[in-house]
């Protein structure tokens, strides 16, 4: 059970808070460690599919129980990660996938962020290139005062100098 | 009576709102004093209608008033005071009411401390106020009233959402509203400074102190709510990128760009349309997290559509204030001088770094909250994204940013020089390298990761103090004269150093959690022994007790460690009973930084119960590095340059007692 959702979606709908209790039962718990591990594994990158964005590791919901035993049973039947996976996928869909996998309608998603960093980097050379060339032009309106701040200044220092002569 | 007090109060501070965005944008153009003076007092006067009618809300919960929807639906006359005070935000309408509350106080600090601002640049930043202003009391009235009543009133309240009966609600919420809503000040300066046509360094120094105090409040609002959601919820977790969490990390890293370029635009005139664009894209963020958290479009696309009125509302608020700056910047941006050039390597280069790099951060976790929304929208296709997408996405931007920091401050301005600056940082580089190797040593066969992680989150904080020892002459001179030079610094030096320190500090905590925790689920009974990190936890009772709304079943649990007892830990199971909710309450012991976490489960009919104990080492750095962070930014904060009211030398003040 997440707070942080509950808190937030309270907060926001009103939504009465289901309860807080833990996640994976002590009855779930597979004898052999090494594969509990990877069902534990597994299971944080599986979607609790009636809970607000939350892995069947977090929830508490039934479903995502029926789910980790799931998991517990293809590992126990001697499948691997990538079989267990496909086996959720063809059974829920990739919406049971905490981390999409990586096609047509995602590469957007997943190149968002090496597309942002290279873009910005050329971006910024490109830029910084440019304005080194035309810094021989260097305009001098922008370091001059107006008329106003002049003014101001002056009485400033007016007020600073005048009685120390 | 108070109800319609209230509500009559916020009628007026709409009124209020809609002079204050008009006059003094009229009298600025006609440049009359009189009418640019008319914000200054509108905006006084509007915090004090907000206030009262938040002060009446305040006192119909905590009367218990039930007649009044909101109270009705929220409070129980059996809730503790405290929770009837926090209550009044702990719903929709009244947080909405909090967030103006907020939008409102700021900008009366802007109206009563603005003295030294340019009187036609404060009209401007308080009319753009009040134009948010208008919309969200628009928005509270038409759509989301926390005061209207009913006909027929009831006994007794709903009670509030247990889980938020907790001081964690009385902190987490103002103090992040606090942050969001402190970056439109930000915002209504850049505005201002699109409306004039004119920016300059002056901008930034009186932009960056409302800037801080916002990323301060965000800073210590994230990590509250953090923590709050670590104890509370029951299995230790305490970051979920969860898309509400999301909604509030934007603008966090929006505003730490917007704080490093700001230094840039002050001290050096330079990156000025990307500092104006970065303020408008923080506030931004925090509206579209409003719009995230407020219009029930995380439930689902489906909830959205089928009650669309508040929804639409904040839908149209944010397109017309998104658009309405972007496009301004598009038309405004490109007559704003350029300033001061640099190369690449240099103090500002590094922090244009800085800010590609926080940027690209914070479009990722932008994509990653958005794209399943827009996807599902576009074709009906519907995927997660989860922790695991973001750790895999976000985390490695961290790298080459947790790199960068310690060179950025030892770099000169204009024209730096990395060799020197690497040869300065010899001595912070050495030491991450061997506790590097130390702990690779300690956990070997453990993987080659968190040895390494630790040692950059090392070389950030021997980094952050290499620019301090650097600055006093420590190990260089007597050591009087470094402490001499020591009190002499500037303290923003010493804000940027805890600061920084405190990015590392977070790191090592982040990391030694989620590498080596210890977790034990096990069904107990009363006398079984729990061994866990080399601690030994018995199940000494179980007791029923009842709370002042709620039951609670409680266990007692005696540690002891080497022979020697501890503290005892008594996690509890609450039932609420007007709601039928649960509540864990996870018992903690601290020791170090380090803690011992216990939750319980359900009880079984052979009388064991399920238990979940934790040993979760340095977990406390988590929220100790930002703290530090928040630290720095207070430092900063009360540096003398950028108090408000622009310092005066001492001396002109005898000069002009000498020539009355």
């Amino acid at each position: 059970m997440s707070l942080i959702r509950t808190l937030c979606l309270a907060l926001a709908i009103g939504v009465v808070a289901a309860n807080a209790a833990y996640a994976v039962q002590p009855d779930e718990i597979m004898s052999d460690t090494a594969k509990e591990a990877r069902a534990r594994d597994l299971s944080r990158e599986l979607r609790c599919m009636v809970c607000q964005n939350q892995s069947i590791d977090d929830s508490e919901a039934p479903l995502a129980r029926d789910l980790r035993l799931l998991v517990r049973e293809r590992i126990a039947a001697g499948d691997s990660d990538a079989q267990v996976m496909d086996f959720l996928v063809a059974r829920y869909g990739e919406f049971v996938l905490l981390k999409p996998r990586l096609n047509s309608h995602t590469w957007l998603l997943w190149f968002l962020t090496p597309l942002a960093l290279s873009g910005g980097g050329i971006a910024l050379w490109v830029h910084s290139r440019r304005r080194a060339r035309s810094a021989a032009g260097q305009d001098t309106a922008l370091l001059s005062l107006t008329a106003d701040e002049e003014a101001r200044l002056n009485r400033l220092i007016g007020a600073e100098t005048a009685p120390e002569k | 009576m108070i109800a319609e007090s209230g509500h009559y109060a916020l009628v007026l501070a709409l009124g209020l709102a809609l002079i204050q965005s008009t006059v003094p944008i009229l009298g600025a153009r006609w440049r009359e004093f009189a009418l640019m003076n008319v914000a200054r007092s509108t905006a006084v006067a509007q915090l004090a209608f907000v206030a009262a009618s938040f002060a009446a809300l305040v006192a119909l919960h905590v009367s218990s008033d039930f007649s009044v929807i909101n109270v009705f639906e929220n409070s129980h006359s059996m809730k503790p005071l405290i929770y009837k005070i926090t209550g009044v935000w702990g719903n929709h309408e009244g947080s909405m009411l909090l967030w103006v509350l907020i939008l409102a106080l700021f900008g009366g600090m802007v109206a009563i401390f603005g003295n030294n601002l340019p009187i036609s640049l404060r009209a401007h930043v308080l009319a753009v106020q009040a134009w948010i202003a208008s919309a969200f009391y628009l928005f509270i009235l038409m759509t989301s009233n926390p005061f209207l009543r009913m006909a027929n009133p009831p006994i007794e309240g709903q009670d509030l959402n247990p889980v938020l009966q907790d001081i964690g609600l009385a902190v987490h919420p103002p103090m992040l509203y606090l942050g969001y809503v402190g970056f439109s000040i930000s915002f209504s300066f850049a505005v201002a400074a699109l409306i004039e046509g004119r920016i300059d360094a002056a901008w930034a120094r009186w932009v960056r102190p409302w800037t801080l105090v916002a990323w301060i409040f965000l800073s210590l609002g994230i990590a509250m709510g953090s923590y709050w959601a670590y104890y509370e919820l029951g299995w230790g977790g305490w970051w979920f990128w969860d898309p509400v969490e999301n909604a509030s990390l934007m603008p966090w890293l929006a505003g730490t760009a917007l704080l490093h370029s700001l230094v840039v635009m002050e001290k050096r005139n330079a990156l000025k349309v990307w500092t104006i664009l970065l303020s408008i894209l923080a506030f931004s963020l925090s509206l579209l997290g409003t719009f995230l958290v407020r219009s029930g479009v995380l439930t689902s696309v489906h909830a959205f559509a089928n009650d669309p009125r508040r929804g639409v509302f904040i839908l149209l608020i944010l397109c017309v204030f998104i658009g309405g700056s972007l496009s301004l910047y598009a038309w405004r941006a490109s007559a704003l001088k350029q300033g001061g050039l640099f190369a690449p390597i240099s103090r500002e280069g590094a922090l244009v770094l800085n800010n590609l790099l926080l940027t690209t951060a914070c479009a990722t976790v932008f994509v990653g909250t958005l794209y399943p929304l827009a996807l599902e929208v576009m074709t009906g296709e519907k995927i997660s994204v989860g922790a695991p997408f973001f750790n895999l996405t976000f985390g490695p931007l961290f790298i080459p940013l947790m790199i960068a920091v310690p060179f950025g401050p030892l770099l000169a301005w204009k024209r730096g020089d990395l060799v020197a600056a690497a040869q300065r940082l010899i001595a912070a580089g050495v030491g991450a390298l061997i506790v590097v190797a130390v702990v690779w040593a300690w956990t070997l066969g453990g993987g080659t990761f968190a040895p390494l992680a630790i040692g950059l989150a090392l070389f950030v904080i021997l980094g952050a103090l290499s620019d301090i020892v650097e600055r006093i002459g420590l190990f260089r001179m007597p050591f009087s004269t470094a402490i001499r030079r020591a009190g002499g610094l500037p303290r923003s030096a010493w804000g940027t150093m805890f600061a920084h320190a405190g990015v590392g500090v977070a790191l090592i905590g982040i990391v030694c959690e989620t590498t080596w925790n210890t977790e034990f689920i096990r069904s107990m009974r009363i006398g079984d022994v729990a061994n866990v990190a080399g601690y030994s936890l018995k199940l000494e009772g179980l007791t029923p007790r009842q709370g002042p709304n709620y039951r609670e079943m409680t266990a007692q649990f005696s540690v002891s460690t080497d022979g020697r007892l501890l503290d005892p830990m008594t996690p509890s199971k609450r039932s609420f009973t007007t709601r039928g909710a649960t509540t864990t309450e996870a018992a903690l012991l601290t020791r170090g930084v380090s803690q011992l976490y216990i939750s319980l489960g359900e009880i079984s009919g052979d009388g064991s119960i399920g238990v979940r104990i934790y040993h979760k080492p340095l977990v406390l750095l988590i929220w100790f590095g930002p703290v530090l962070m928040a630290f720095g930014g207070m430092l900063s904060l009360s540096d003398r340059r950028l108090r408000v009211g622009a310092p005066k030398p001492a001396r002109s003040l005898r000069g002009l007692q000498a020539a009355e």
